[in-house]
């Protein structure tokens, strides 16, 4: 097949896409008493995801994402404590909503920085965000946030169940397969495309007239729409929001879960935060800090050695395997 | 409010700011020097103060001397961090610098952690600094003087080497425009070498004289990442006194601030960096179009 024949039919679905749903699937029957785990899995893979299309995709380096995880955490945590509002599902809207909104607002204004100006821009955001958090402790509980929280039957019918969060883990990976299907949508139209020549080249892009801003505001909102999805996830799965939805070491971490898996291509959340979720949860809880070095350490050498992350080093493996085969 | 705590605020606030500048200052130069988003500059300070802190309390250095051993030995550490790790990483992009800077940040907090443990190290100032002065209509603090006074010192040597010696000419020109000044036969890359183990030195030297205001504890480079960035986006890449202005103006707000808005007082730093980062991307005292 040539490379033209590839590239127009790279949005077609190949036979591997189903894989990873199979599997999740699979995973819901085959360990039933991981399925808590499983939740925050799928979770961050939402979350990564989300990142990918500002960070992956656009080119945007940004250290507050999780500014829009958290504002998503809180408002379906808000609304179900002063409103009464805990049907989940109209939950997730209400959230992707605020945190598209917030994601709009911030992307507007920062967007028209570049380089350490938008990535302190970025920082101050979330920054923000946490202390607003922090002091308007009437709604948001304060530094201690909302422990506690019961939410209703998701569309009136299925509750959450308690102890083995099996409606937890179907429901949050339904949502993560549609998220999945806008970002695939996306990335693999014609808009997908001007947001990577953004990335490869600013300049170009500029000089060819496509309305550099707007594409990156317009992606940038989606993201955080996104995010805030993945954040009513959480608040939802576990019943309990605190400031540490907004911290440094969430947007951190995701970051580091989407690096590693590889960026810029629709699988790497999924291999990122399956990865990165296992081996934390074998080794942070009984070596917390020989957990921290290993994580130093794999960055740096990500970072100087492998910046595809695990996809990109399987595909320079195939290349040089399709390479000695030829 | 009457003048005398009115006066106590200020200084309180400015004391605090000169750790700041202490700390930020090598920041500021390298950033600007190199465009090189260094995360890891905060853990340099936490290195230092453990340095400073440890050896007077284990081998009853001085005071001075310990600074001296910081400064020297972190100085040191950091020239094998640049050559090592971030020299491969000057022409890369920002995503790559923030992932190996924050990679060294956890490296660099668990290798303290697994050698000198979790707890927060208390710093044991000599009795000639402990105590308060007499300044004529009040009394204050000795240290916060002393912090005051030195850092100013600091900042007018760190200008004076700037603005009158011939490195400093250098590293002003490539600050500037790198290629300009590559071509003109500057080597920035030793330039880049020498302010960055002088950076990493007063970073060290900041860490250890502010250990008795921002406390010491291994979480430390996080903690105040958001600070030290703050205070050079503020100030404004490769501007010396830019920082001092901005450290000042930051600490003495967040000292007023915390005293009437104990729980959420930062909100307004963040808020007041957001906007004037809107307004001028180079910061408040940064020129147009440097590097």
């Amino acid at each position: 097949m040539s490379a033209s024949t590839d590239l127009a039919r790279r949005h077609h679905w190949r036979w591997w896409e189903a894989l990873p749903w199979l599997l999740a699937l699979g995973a819901f029957f085959a360990f039933p008493n991981y399925l808590a785990f499983g939740t925050q899995v799928l979770i961050t893979i939402l979350f990564a995801l989300s990142l990918d299309l500002v960070l992956g995709y656009a080119g945007i380096v940004t250290l507050g994402h999780a500014a829009f995880f958290g504002a998503g955490a809180y408002t379906v945590g808000m609304l179900a404590l002063h409103l009464g509002w805990s049907e989940p599902l109209s939950g997730l809207l209400a959230a992707a909503l605020v945190a598209g909104a917030i994601g709009l607002a911030s992307g507007l204004v920062l967007l028209r920085t570049h380089g350490l100006a938008l990535l302190m821009l970025t920082l101050c955001t979330m920054a923000l965000l946490e202390q607003a958090a922090n002091m308007g402790a009437h709604w948001t509980g304060g530094f201690d946030g909302m422990p506690g929280l019961s939410f209703g039957k998701i569309l009136g019918v299925f509750g959450f169940d308690v102890l083995y969060y099996r409606s937890q883990y179907l429901y949050s990976l339904a949502a993560l397969f549609l998220c999945f299907l806008i970002v695939r949508k996306l990335v693999y139209s014609s808009f997908g495309q001007s947001l990577t020549g953004i990335r490869e080249n600013l300049l170009r892009m500029h000089a060819v007239g496509a309305p550099v801003r707007w594409r990156q505001v317009i992606a940038y909102t989606v993201s955080a729409a996104l995010a805030g999805v993945a954040g009513a996830l959480f608040t939802q799965a576990n019943g309990y929001v605190n400031l540490a939805v907004l911290s440094l070491e969430r947007s951190a971490g995701v970051m580091i879960v989407l690096i590693l898996g590889g960026y810029g291509r629709l699988y790497g959340a999924f291999v990122g935060a399956i990865a990165y979720m296992v081996l934390e949860h074998l080794l942070a809880k009984a070596y917390p800090t020989a957990w921290q070095l290993g994580l130093g350490i794999t960055l740096i050498a990500v970072a100087l050695f492998a910046r595809n992350g695990v996809i990109g080093m399987f595909d320079a493996l195939r290349r040089r395997f399709a390479g000695g085969a030829r | 409010m009457d003048l005398n705590s009115l006066v106590s605020m200020l200084l309180g606030g400015m004391a605090a700011g000169m750790v700041l500048f202490i700390v930020s200052v090598g920041l500021s130069v390298t950033m600007g020097l190199m465009g090189f988003v260094n995360l890891a500059h905060g853990a340099f300070a936490m290195l230092g103060g453990y340095a400073i802190v440890l050896t007077m309390k284990h081998w009853g250095l001085p005071f001075p001397a310990a600074l001296l051993f910081g400064f020297v030995s972190v100085a040191a550490v950091s020239v094998v961090f640049e050559r090592l790790l971030y020299a491969p990483l000057y022409r890369a992009g920002e995503l790559d610098q923030v992932l190996l800077t924050i990679g060294l940040v956890f490296a660099l907090i668990a290798v303290v952690t697994l050698s000198v443990g979790p707890e927060t190290q208390a710093v044991q100032l000599p009795p000639w600094l402990s105590g308060q002065t007499d300044l004529g209509f009040m009394q204050y603090r000795t240290y916060s003087l002393v912090l005051i006074v030195a850092g100013t010192a600091l900042m007018i040597a760190l200008w004076l080497g700037f603005e009158r010696t011939r490195i400093g000419a250098r590293i002003r020109a490539a600050v500037d425009n790198r290629r300009m000044a590559q071509s003109m036969g500057v080597d920035v890359g030793r330039l880049f070498t020498l302010t960055f183990a002088l950076g990493s030195g007063l970073a060290a030297v900041g860490g250890g004289l502010g250990a008795e205001i921002l406390g010491l504890d291994p979480q430390y480079p996080f903690r105040y990442l958001a600070y030290f960035l703050i205070v050079v986006a503020v100030g404004g890449m490769g501007r010396i006194s830019g920082v001092y202005f901005a450290a000042i103006l930051i600490g003495v707000l967040d000292f007023v601030l915390k005293i009437y808005f104990p729980k959420g007082g930062t909100l307004f730093i963040y808020a007041l960096t957001l906007v004037l980062l809107l307004a001028r991307p180079h910061g408040l005292f940064g020129r147009k179009g440097g590097a």
